[in-house]
């Protein structure tokens, strides 16, 4: 079989922003942050994202402006290597190779040419079998060369052993300590006089709260270090240069660990955020007093200050960046792809084309994957969140929407320690008018246990009527159906009181087929009647999927003792069958194209079928490690044309799916990437034709107006600066018509005012006063009448005027 | 920043009867108004000319109520013993009745003495009607016969002796002079021609009937009869057409709604029932003090009158549509001050542009609480006692959210007897409300938990405690009769349904087929 070498397994989109903590330029108008092997570049006002510095072959690890060039930011990978970039145009200006993985970087603007990395020092054997990876602190001199790349950089020490989070190092006033902090000590290294101050705390303090440190801030102006710990106590250290005689004063508001701090460039307030997510500002010098912007959404992870103080930001777990204007107003949130433990399956909303599964606490998040952008959370749960640790909250497990997208059901639970299971099933209709989906039935405990799958019924011809079937752990299965305004149960079906594991419906809706452990049953939706049972032990039931179009008559299901089964249902016997681990298995909604993915030693492979031919589609080995149990086919904007026969499956639709490590990948054919590529390099030449043309040139393309209205505006130039362009532009210049006219003297009566009247417009807007002046019938003499009316000397009339 | 998210009070659903647009329209009737007579209610007429007043027959009178008074506009006296069966003629000017003493008399609305009297039946004339040509009338009587006398010369035109029990009711046809109907205890109900000289239809009832009525078009006629109410089809001969039983006692009287789409059937058993005249299904039910011997049905449905056997006559005006707006009216919500900043009698102009102010979110005082963390607090305001008593599903729905909030073991302990009194008594009043419980037992858990190294120490706590414990068991044994109830219902379900044999091919048939034939088709999902 041949190698299908040009379809690749690409990423796609909803990498982390909240790795590392964001940048904001000195002009406040931009926001950096490290995402995935490249910088994004977003604004802060319109939260789109500008463009992405890429050059990085590995995780971006950190990003720092340069503090002697407010336009330049430099960033760490750990591919080893120091990019520096102009971020406004994006331009790679030069990489600096260090050869081992960097983890942090930080710079002062007291030290010249220097920046400082966390490196990977050498592993260092502790036991006879653990390697322990130690970080040092390095100080890396940057030449002052021309060149591009620059290799066999100089490299100092400054601290051994320091952790690799960026938070738990931090430079002090004047650039003249650096601090660190790591497990219970804080090491504070002077940099004239070369000497290095540890002070440690002890494991507890009185009732077993730990004092581990989490994060360290320097006061800009002053000689404080604020130090973060586990137990939620903020301490601020003071007279550090002396081995004894240090004191420290301790604030406690958090009550889980402090994950950030951050001073405000004039020292006047100093910033901690936590699990709770709540932004706590305190007044330095008047610790008692505390500001506090509540309910954020979810946990702060990094907390910085725009250089001139006017933007706070913070970063979350869920994979947010909040920019707050001085703590009191969220200005802009820039939500990515919320990738927790995903319960829900994959799955397309019809309406939308968005990519939908759970993403904060309670919410479904809905995702578009051609914008890469987060569209929005649905509120599920509607229930305050509690930020603490340890809680049992309520999740959504389960989400289903029907196939026009009128309508979304899921499920949420909550599991005590001590308690029943907490179970509800909600069921949500679309709002034209609001646009959104709205609660329409909540039903509270649907099932006795937990319900292991749900599927809407194809839509039925009128829309009025629409059944939902879900299977629980309870040994029943129920049907829900519409009922004007409401939901009721419709039907409770059992088999031998066995667990029904999954259920799938026809693309026709005739029949319903639900895995009972073993046994695949039959029913008929109409009249719910059990029509026939199939089975193929030994092995439960895994996945069922029946086969759309032509292949409508085969059903296909997946047991977990490595078994995929092809029945056909007009003869209620086994088609074939084949042995091999399919983890996952779904039908393209477009298509009779089947997709399996295969756990073959510790790789998923994935094989794309017709249930109707022997040989499959297309095929490919070790698409990536681990299992794939999350995947889904979404429907393409517009049907690809292709016509290589191992890249017809994606004409109608894309298959994405998620790692084992919460990676969302993609398959794409070399076709595509070239458009991707071509439409890329499309928008800077665009840009660049519209700065350069003259304009006449816009005069003879009456189009390039609407595609300079059509140009988002955070990519063009400063409205101020285009406007006199744009302007000149509609208007024929003097110049210009005046050799126009001397050219063609003998013109005809009509021409000759047309050209008058545009001419009377332009000397009035120059005159800026006569109204009068603007007449339409005005002639060209007429005009030059006011033009010498307008050179004249009026001196003597304010001397008039005066006396 | 998102705003606080306050606490989702769930709605329970009401049981009971379910509201619908019916129950919404017979239900808009202002509180009745009592009048006492002298003796039972026999009968009550509506007037069919404009005041529509009524003509109420009790003991020896028969009273005329106008519309809105309670006072009798008229009273007829003359009568020797019992009066029956007081109706207006067509145009209302005159009203027949007759008597025990066998006597029919004619009055005129107006007057008071009787203008004709009709004397021929030896017993009680129960039944009496006006004919629609207005010159006729026809009677019956205990005497078994019924008989057509004509008015102005007050003789006797014709008898039927078809009868073999009591007649006790009967109607005239509105659009046929000759046609009339008679029920009787015999059981039949006989349609005459008073052109011919016996009955021409007959219907046999199964029950004494007590009351017929036509439909408006005459093609249907309903009897009344025992606890049966029964359609009868007279176009195609008296062909029943559905019996209803929905009373359960004497059904004794019938009318009809004025659109003609609802009929009321009033029974000894204290209800009025409405049915819907197309499917015959009970849409509303009226409850009563004691039996009902009458009922009537003012024009357009304005009023329901009904006569008891206690002599209380019971009168129901509709309420006017202008009434209850008015009164929603009083509650609608001023406009807000800043709105009317400019004078009171501001009048927005087309142009005025209206600032709006971020909307202030209202929160409960619990809620407010629960916001600041104060789990102890909220619980205390939820456990006021007019939301314990009234909205039981508020404390509820805050002690779930507590346990959610891993807090709800700090809000129940530290109380003292007289909150642990209050927190027991609620847990006392709901745990066995199968909404409430999952949520409740966990609280009372916690309440034992915490407060168990206290008994003893306060009578009052202690004696609610021992409460609990009975409600518990006899729960406890009301459960185990339930499952057992449900275990018998199983067998007899199982033993009453046809079995049906669920064909199972797959088990049958070598689900495989044989091997040599699949490989064939078997698919090679070998990657290379």
């Amino acid at each position: 079989m041949v190698e299908h070498a040009n379809i690749r397994v690409v990423h796609r989109g909803g990498s982390k922003i909240n790795f590392r903590a964001p940048v904001i330029t000195s002009d406040s108008k931009f926001l950096l942050c490290a995402s995935g092997e490249c910088v994004k570049v977003y604004s802060t006002t319109t939260e789109e994202c500008v463009h992405e510095l890429r050059g990085h072959t590995d995780l971006v690890t950190g990003v720092l402006l340069k503090p002697s060039n407010h336009l330049q930011v430099y960033s760490c990978s750990t591919d080893g290597t120091v990019k520096l970039w102009d971020f406004a145009d994006g331009i790679l200006m030069k990489s600096y190779f260090v050869g081992q993985p960097i983890h942090a970087i930080y710079a002062s603007g007291h030290h010249e040419g220097v920046v400082f990395i966390v490196a990977s020092g050498m592993n260092v054997c502790v036991c006879v079998c653990f390697f322990v990876e130690l970080f040092q602190l390095v100080a890396l001199h940057l030449p002052q060369s021309g060149d591009q790349l620059a290799e066999g950089l100089e490299l100092s020490a400054v601290l051994p052993d320091v952790k690799a989070s960026p938070e738990s190092i931090a430079f002090g006033r004047g650039g003249e300590y650096i601090a660190s902090v790591k497990g219970l000590c804080l090491v504070v290294f002077f940099f004239r006089k070369q000497k290095t101050f540890s002070f440690y705390l002890k494991q507890n303090s009185g009732n077993g709260r730990k004092n581990t440190f989490t994060c360290i801030a320097c006061h800009p102006k002053d000689d404080v270090i604020s130090t973060g710990h586990e137990d939620g106590k903020i301490r601020l250290w003071r007279n550090f240069n002396h081995k004894k005689e240090y004191t420290y004063l301790t604030l406690h508001w958090h009550h889980n660990a402090v994950s950030s701090l951050c001073f405000t460039p004039e020292g006047t307030n100093l910033l901690s955020g936590g699990v709770e997510s709540v932004l706590v500002q305190w007044k330095y010098g008047q610790e008692s007093q505390r500001d506090f912007l509540p309910r954020l959404g979810a946990t702060i992870t990094h907390v910085t200050v725009s250089p001139d103080g006017a933007l706070f930001c913070t970063s979350h777990a869920d994979n947010k960046i909040t920019i707050i204007k001085s703590c009191v107003k969220v200005s802009a949130v820039i939500q990515g792809l919320v990738k927790g433990d995903v319960t829900t399956d994959l799955m397309v909303d019809p309406r939308s084309k968005a990519l939908v599964l759970n993403g904060k606490p309670g919410h479904l998040q809905f995702y578009s994957l051609q914008r890469d952008k987060l569209l929005f959370n649905l509120d599920i749960v509607q229930q305050e969140y509690i930020h603490e640790l340890g809680l049992q909250q309520v999740e959504v497990v389960k989400a289903a929407f029907d196939s026009s997208g009128e309508r979304l059901a899921t499920v949420e639970e909550r599991k005590p320690k001590a308690a029943e299971l907490e179970l509800s099933l909600k069921l949500w209709t679309f709002d034209q008018q609001t646009q959104s989906f709205v609660l329409d039935t909540t039903i509270s405990a649907p099932h006795e246990g937990g319900i292991t799958a749900m599927c809407f019924a194809p839509a039925a011809v009128d829309h009025r009527t629409a059944t939902l079937v879900s299977a629980s752990k309870d040994g029943h299965f129920k049907a829900w159906q519409q009922t004007g305004p409401s939901w009721e149960c419709d039907f409770v079906g059992s088999y031998h009181s066995l667990a029904p594991q999954c259920c799938c419906f026809s693309a026709d809706g005739s029949l319903l087929a639900i895995g009972f452990q073993e046994v695949v049953t039959l029913w008929s939706p109409a009249t719910w009647e059990l029509l026939t049972t199939l089975s193929q032990p030994p092995g439960d039931i895994r996945n069922l999927c029946f086969g759309r179009l032509s292949c409508s008559k085969y059903l296909m299901g997946t047991t977990v003792k490595n078994l995929l089964c092809c029945w056909n249902l007009l003869t209620c016997s086994l088609e074939w069958s084949t042995s091999m681990d399919v983890s996952l298995l779904l039908s393209d909604p477009l298509s009779e194209n089947m997709a399996a993915f295969c756990t073959l030693d510790g790789c998923t492979d994935l094989f794309v079928f017709k249930p109707c031919e022997p040989r499959p589609l297309f095929c490919q080995k070790a698409v990536c490690p681990g299992t794939v149990t999350r995947a889904v086919f979404s429907p393409r904007d517009s049907l690809q044309e292709s016509c290589d026969e191992s890249c017809q499956w994606l004409n109608r639709s894309q298959l994405y799916f998620l790692s084992q490590h919460m990676d969302l990948m993609t398959f794409i054919t070399q076709a595509e990437e070239k458009q991707l590529m071509a439409s890329n390099k499309q928008v800077p030449s665009f840009l660049f034709c519209l700065f350069t043309l003259s304009n006449r040139c816009i005069d003879h393309h009456p189009d390039t107006s609407a595609r300079l209205l059509q140009t988002p505006a955070h990519v063009l130039p400063a409205a101020t600066f285009l406007c006199s362009m744009f302007v000149q532009s509609l208007l024929i210049s003097v110049e210009e018509m005046e050799s126009e006219k001397e050219e063609e003297d003998s013109f005809d009566e009509e021409e000759d005012e047309k050209t008058g009247v545009v001419r009377a417009k332009w000397a009035s807007m120059e005159a800026g006063e006569a109204a009068e002046a603007a007449a339409p019938a005005m002639t060209r003499t007429q005009a030059r009448e006011l033009r010498r009316v307008k050179k004249m000397e009026r001196g003597w009339l304010s001397g008039l005027l005066d006396c | 920043m998102a705003s606080f998210k306050p606490t989702k009070i769930p709605v329970y659903p009401k049981l009971g009867e379910k509201v619908t647009q019916e129950t919404l329209y017979w239900k808009n009737y202002k509180a009745p108004v009592q009048i006492k007579e002298f003796g039972s209610v026999t009968n009550i007429d509506v007037s069919p000319v404009a005041p529509h007043n009524f003509a109420v027959t009790a003991f020896t009178r028969i009273h005329i109520y106008g519309p809105f008074s309670q006072e009798p506009v008229k009273t007829f006296t003359r009568f020797k013993d019992t009066a029956y069966c007081g109706r207006f003629r067509s145009d209302g000017q005159l009203l027949v009745a007759g008597c025990e003493d066998s006597v029919v008399q004619l009055f005129d609305v107006s007057g008071k003495v009787a203008l004709r009297k009709f004397k021929g039946h030896t017993k009680a004339v129960h039944v009496t009607d006006f004919t629609s040509d207005r010159y006729q009338i026809v009677t019956g009587s205990d005497d078994y016969t019924c008989r057509v006398w004509d008015i102005p010369n007050a003789t006797e035109l014709t008898t039927y002796q078809e009868h073999t029990d009591y007649i006790r009711c009967g109607v005239t046809s509105k659009l046929n002079r000759d046609l009339f109907i008679t029920g009787s205890y015999d059981h039949s109900i006989k349609l005459f021609d008073a052109r011919v000289d016996k009955s021409v239809m007959t219907m046999d009832h199964g029950q004494p009937v007590e009351s017929v009525l036509l439909y408006p078009s005459e093609g249907l006629l309903v009897s009344a009869g025992g606890r049966y109410v029964k359609v009868w089809d007279l176009l195609k001969g008296g062909q029943p057409l559905v019996s209803l039983r929905n009373h359960h006692k004497t059904v004794t009287c019938l009318c009809l709604s004025s659109s003609g789409q609802r009929m009321l059937s009033a029974s000894l058993d204290r209800h009025v029932k409405v049915y819907n005249t197309t499917n015959y299904k009970v849409v509303h039910n009226f409850d009563y003090a004691t039996s009902i011997l009458s009922l009537a049905l003012a024009p357009d449905d304005e009023t329901i009158a009904v006569g008891m056997t206690n002599g209380i006559l019971s009168i129901k005006h509709r309420k006017n549509p202008e009434e209850s707006t008015e009164l929603s009216g009083q509650h609608r919500r001023r406009p807000a001050y800043r709105v009317f900043v400019k004078g009171k009698n501001y009048i927005p102009q087309q142009d005025d542009y209206l600032v709006s102010k971020p909307v202030k979110q209202h929160l409960a005082q619990y809620d407010k609480h629960l916001k600041k963390f104060s789990a102890s607090k909220a619980l205390d305001t939820a456990m006021q006692s007019w939301i314990r008593q009234k909205k039981p599903e508020i404390p509820i729905a805050l002690i779930k959210d507590l346990d959610r909030r891993g807090t709800l073991k700090n809000a129940l302990a530290g109380r003292n007897e007289q909150e642990v009194t209050r927190l027991l008594n609620f847990l006392i009043g709901h745990l066995v409300d199968p909404r409430f419980t999952p949520v409740l037992v966990i609280a009372a858990e916690m309440m034992l938990d915490i407060y168990g190294s206290v008994i003893g120490q306060s009578s009052i706590v202690d004696r609610q405690l021992l409460r609990l414990h009975d409600l518990l068991e006899r729960e406890i044994d009301y459960q185990q009769d339930l499952v057992e109830v449900l275990g018998m219902l199983d067998t007899v379900f199982a033993c009453h349904l046809p079995r049906k044999e669920v064909p199972c091919l797959g088990v049958n048939r070598s689900n495989g087929l044989a091997k040599g034939e699949t490989s064939a088709s078997q698919p090679q999902f070998q990657a290379t």
